[in-house]
């Protein structure tokens, strides 16, 4: 049975594939689209329209690093006027006191800023880029100055989790409201690099026995959200809050898509922008349609007690583990493949490889 | 800290509340979070100010809806402090 169509919630564009940082864990795709293909600022303005007319309330502005694009403050400001909340998800790395008032202005509510480690030593390295530490850490001031609201992007594997609790301490200290700390989701650039990033179980505990502590002590002045790593997980995590039913991703060329990992999948065609309007892709795209709502699920999922809480989990996922986009997401310990995803994260995260490939267009 | 009758409450800087046509209802937008008030909590928010206190806004609403006074007061600090506790509303 499938559930009647709701509006979405939220969209994701990716302005841009350009970013000055090389992070191994990045999400983007390892085909990195080129800067010739992005969608120029009409285009971007029209999709922003489109997608405020079927309902999303919130536009967030990412890549890539979308401060690359010089139109963002136009693109902020028209997402403003179709009513919506703008969120820029950024490194911020290129942030400088004109630019931030220019965004301000433009009416930006909310800056995530990524952090990849506690110092400098250990940011810098995961990064591949000198002085990025530095960097972000005026560019935090620079938010709150402006009297946006901030978020850290803490996102944490085998090499920063030791930082974990400065981490949060300096989120505090930059007088960020929220700090979102997620363990990497192998997906891009992540799947690629799993073994030099997957922390062990017992560094897992810890990170999430620092995460509960941390709640009750900064209770009222941060809001600490946790996203726990799907390999030594029991169930699965609702992905997207399900597939195709609240959000979608623009590329920078313009390829509409139901979740950012969404083109590892074989055999569906994701339509543009371009040539369809955001609502009819929503609606009637094959690809959107493929996993929505619980009718194309097989066992254990097809009539699971939990086939409308989860959704099955991750399609990507399944079919990065098990072959068949599919299958039931193998986080989930009903999913017959659950234990070889266990004993690669075991096997993985113990080898203690260290070396990752840094995150490049070729 | 929570909100007693004497505070003033307001909406946090990073929220924003307005009426969705889509959806035919209010929304309160803050970042990663959308939330769709019920109606009380809709008298309530639209009386959030940043200038009245929350007496006030239970006097206001009991007036209007012709309900014990009490039992408004406390209603409204209860929906406030669950969205104070979220970070929605400062006082
Ligand atoms: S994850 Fe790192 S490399 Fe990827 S877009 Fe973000 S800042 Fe750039
Ligand atoms: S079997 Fe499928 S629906 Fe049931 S809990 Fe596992 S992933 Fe979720």
């Amino acid at each position: 049975m499938n559930a009647p169509l709701s509006p979405p919630l939220a969209m994701l564009m990716e302005l841009t594939h350009r970013c000055p940082l090389k992070c191994p864990y990045c999400s983007n795709p390892l085909a990195l689209e080129r800067a010739r293909d992005e969608l120029d600022t009409a285009t971007w303005k029209r999709v922003i329209t489109e997608a405020a007319g079927i309902g999303i309330l919130q536009a967030h502005f990412s890549g890539g690093e979308p401060m690359v694009r010089s139109d963002l403050p136009e693109l902020v400001r028209h997402a403003r006027a179709e009513g919506l909340y703008t969120n820029l998800i950024t490194s911020a790395v290129l942030l400088n006191p004109a630019r931030m008032a220019e965004l301000a202005e433009a009416g930006l509510d909310h800056v995530q800023i990524s952090f990849q480690g506690a110092d400098a030593a250990v940011a810098d390295h995961v990064a591949g880029f000198r002085d990025a530490h530095e960097k972000k850490l005026a560019a935090a001031q620079l938010v709150r100055d402006a009297g946006l609201a901030l978020t850290l992007n803490a996102v944490v594997h085998r090499q920063n989790l030791h930082q974990l609790s400065a981490m949060i301490d300096l989120a505090v200290d930059a007088g960020a409201q929220r700090i979102e700390v997620a363990h990497v989701q192998y997906y891009g650039w992540a799947l690629k690099n799993r073994a030099a990033l997957i922390p062990t179980r017992a560094q897992l505990d810890e990170a999430t026995r620092i995460v509960t502590a941390a709640r009750a002590n900064l209770a009222g002045t941060l809001t600490i959200d946790y996203v726990v790593p799907d390999y030594y997980a029991a169930r699965p995590k609702a992905c997207m809050g399900g597939w195709a039913r609240q959000f979608f991703n623009i590329t920078p060329s313009g390829k509409m898509l139901p979740c950012h990992a969404a083109e590892t999948l074989p055999g569906l065609v994701f339509e543009r922008v371009t040539e369809r309007s955001v609502g009819e892709i929503w609606a009637h795209s094959s690809a959107f349609e493929k996993y929505r709502g619980t009718g194309w699920m097989a066992p254990p999922c097809q009539g699971c007690a939990r086939a409308e809480i989860d959704w099955g989990g991750c399609r990507c996922q399944a079919l990065a583990l098990t072959g068949d986009a599919g299958a039931t997401d193998p986080a989930c310990g009903l999913s017959p493949d659950h234990a070889m995803m266990a004993a690669l994260a075991i096997a993985e995260s113990g080898a203690a490889v260290d070396d990752f490939a840094y995150r490049m267009i070729s | 800290m929570s909100l007693t009758a004497a505070s003033v409450p307001r909406l946090a800087r990073h929220v924003r509340f307005r009426f969705d046509a889509a959806r035919n209802c209010h929304v309160l937008l803050a970042p990663e979070r959308v939330i769709m008030p019920d109606a009380i909590a809709v008298a309530v928010l639209e009386c959030c100010d940043g200038v009245v206190n929350v007496a006030e806004i239970a006097d206001r609403l009991a007036t209007r809806y012709e309900a014990p006074r009490d039992a408004v007061l406390a209603d409204c600090l209860e929906m406030l402090n669950d969205l104070a506790d979220k970070s929605m509303i400062a006082s």
